[in-house]
């Protein structure tokens, strides 16, 4: 029970703090499930690979997916419960008043500030998991500066997938998925 | 009698975007658009700009706010249940479902070996994330140093993100707060 309780609270906290939605949720689900063991560092990441390949919105999917490998089906139902219940409840609130908060000058004004630190929580994430790649013995987090090991594959993957993406800018993420899903296979299985 | 319908109507309709969208958040709103203005003339054009602005400035899952707003609209309190438990229920059962055999699935050599390209490229996916955060962002000094600011507290220490947010929502309204001051000086002075 008190599992469920913790697994409710933590995705309350996720839904209520969390701002633009999709990947802009990506460093506060793993600063707060990481470090408490509920899903390793590249489960997260192997995880957001399958909700780009399943529908539905992502904050729910990994709500799901959390709460069912630590507590089974209730697990999953108190997660998501947790992570749906603040946009719930506030949007309710606006829906039924009315949304001039949104416009107050405060409110405004601390958009300002959110919306560039959101992005570089985000671009943290993603240069953390590029360099823990292509290094394995990095760990920034901890001021390790390890370079000892290295990736050369997957290097030469995210740069192809990088270059490709930005390149054919229209191509959906699940196309992009498959192929690196396919380059992993060439490069670890074959070569 | 007609209302206990509308409710049915909009879970089902809540479902099916659910089921059919992927991505979730932004990419689910053309489809409720679709559906809710073009289809079942629920709504109006002018809702789902709002829900827009909404979507923007408040926290949360940008699918559950929208559904929520739009049941609201229609059918009161009952309606934006409704939608909230349809829009979220097929990513529930469907996730269940994978969850039992993911880990199974990623212990086969193959597969592994897949996971190690995609790791690779989810890290692509959220770097190209930022371009899209920042495409709204005012581009001055300000902004440039929050983004550094939150970016490198969040690469070498552990602060937990929450706070940053917090600090990040504080500067905001600490720099409108100066500038307004700095107006008013500015105003006795000339």
């Amino acid at each position: 029970m008190i599992l469920l309780l913790e697994l409710f609270w933590i995705f309350f906290k996720i839904g209520l703090f969390t701002f633009g939605g999709g990947y802009a949720m990506i460093p506060l689900f793993r600063s707060e499930l990481v470090p408490r063991g509920f899903i390793t560092e590249e489960g997260l990441i192997d995880f957001i690979a399958v909700s780009e390949s399943t529908p539905g919105p992502f904050a729910v999917n990994i709500a799901t997916f959390v709460g069912t490998e630590n507590a089974g089906i209730l697990g999953a139902l108190f997660a998501t419960v947790g992570v749906v219940l603040p946009s719930f409840l506030i949007l309710l609130l606006i829906a039924r008043f009315s949304a001039r908060i949104l416009e107050s000058r405060w409110f405004r004004a601390a958009f300002v500030g959110l919306k560039p630190a959101i992005a570089g929580l985000v671009l943290a994430v993603a240069v953390t998991l590029a360099l823990e790649r292509v290094f394995p013995s990095l760990d920034l987090n901890a001021l390790r500066f390890d370079f000892g090991t290295f990736d050369a594959k997957a290097l030469v993957i995210v740069t192809i997938v990088f270059v490709t993406s930005r390149k054919f800018r229209k191509l959906s993420p699940i196309v992009l998925l498959c192929f690196a899903a396919a380059l992993g296979m060439v490069l670890y299985g074959l070569l | 009698m007609a209302k206990a319908k509308t409710v049915g109507e909009l879970f089902l309709t809540f479902m099916k975007i659910g089921a059919f969208t992927f991505g979730g958040g932004y990419a689910m709103i053309p489809i409720m658009q679709r559906e809710v203005v073009d289809v079942k003339h629920w709504v109006t054009e002018d809702d789902i700009v709002k829900l827009l602005v909404i979507s923007e400035s408040t926290p949360g899952v940008i699918a559950v706010n929208s559904a929520t707003f739009i049941g609201y609209k229609i059918a009161g309190f009952f309606g934006s249940l409704a939608t909230t438990v349809g829009v979220v229920l097929p990513s529930f059962v469907v996730i269940s479902v994978i969850s039992s055999f993911l880990e199974e699935f990623k212990a086969l050599t193959w597969v592994g070996y897949a996971f190690l390209g995609l790791r690779a490229a989810v890290a692509v996916l959220i770097f190209n994330a930022v371009f899209k955060l920042t495409k709204k962002t005012k581009k001055d000094a300000f902004s440039l140093v929050v983004l550094a600011l939150a970016f490198l507290l969040a690469v070498f220490t552990d602060l937990n993100v929450i706070y940053l947010i917090f600090l990040s929502a504080a500067a905001g309204i600490a720099r409108a707060m100066l500038s307004a001051r700095r107006a008013a000086k500015g105003g006795t002075a000339t």
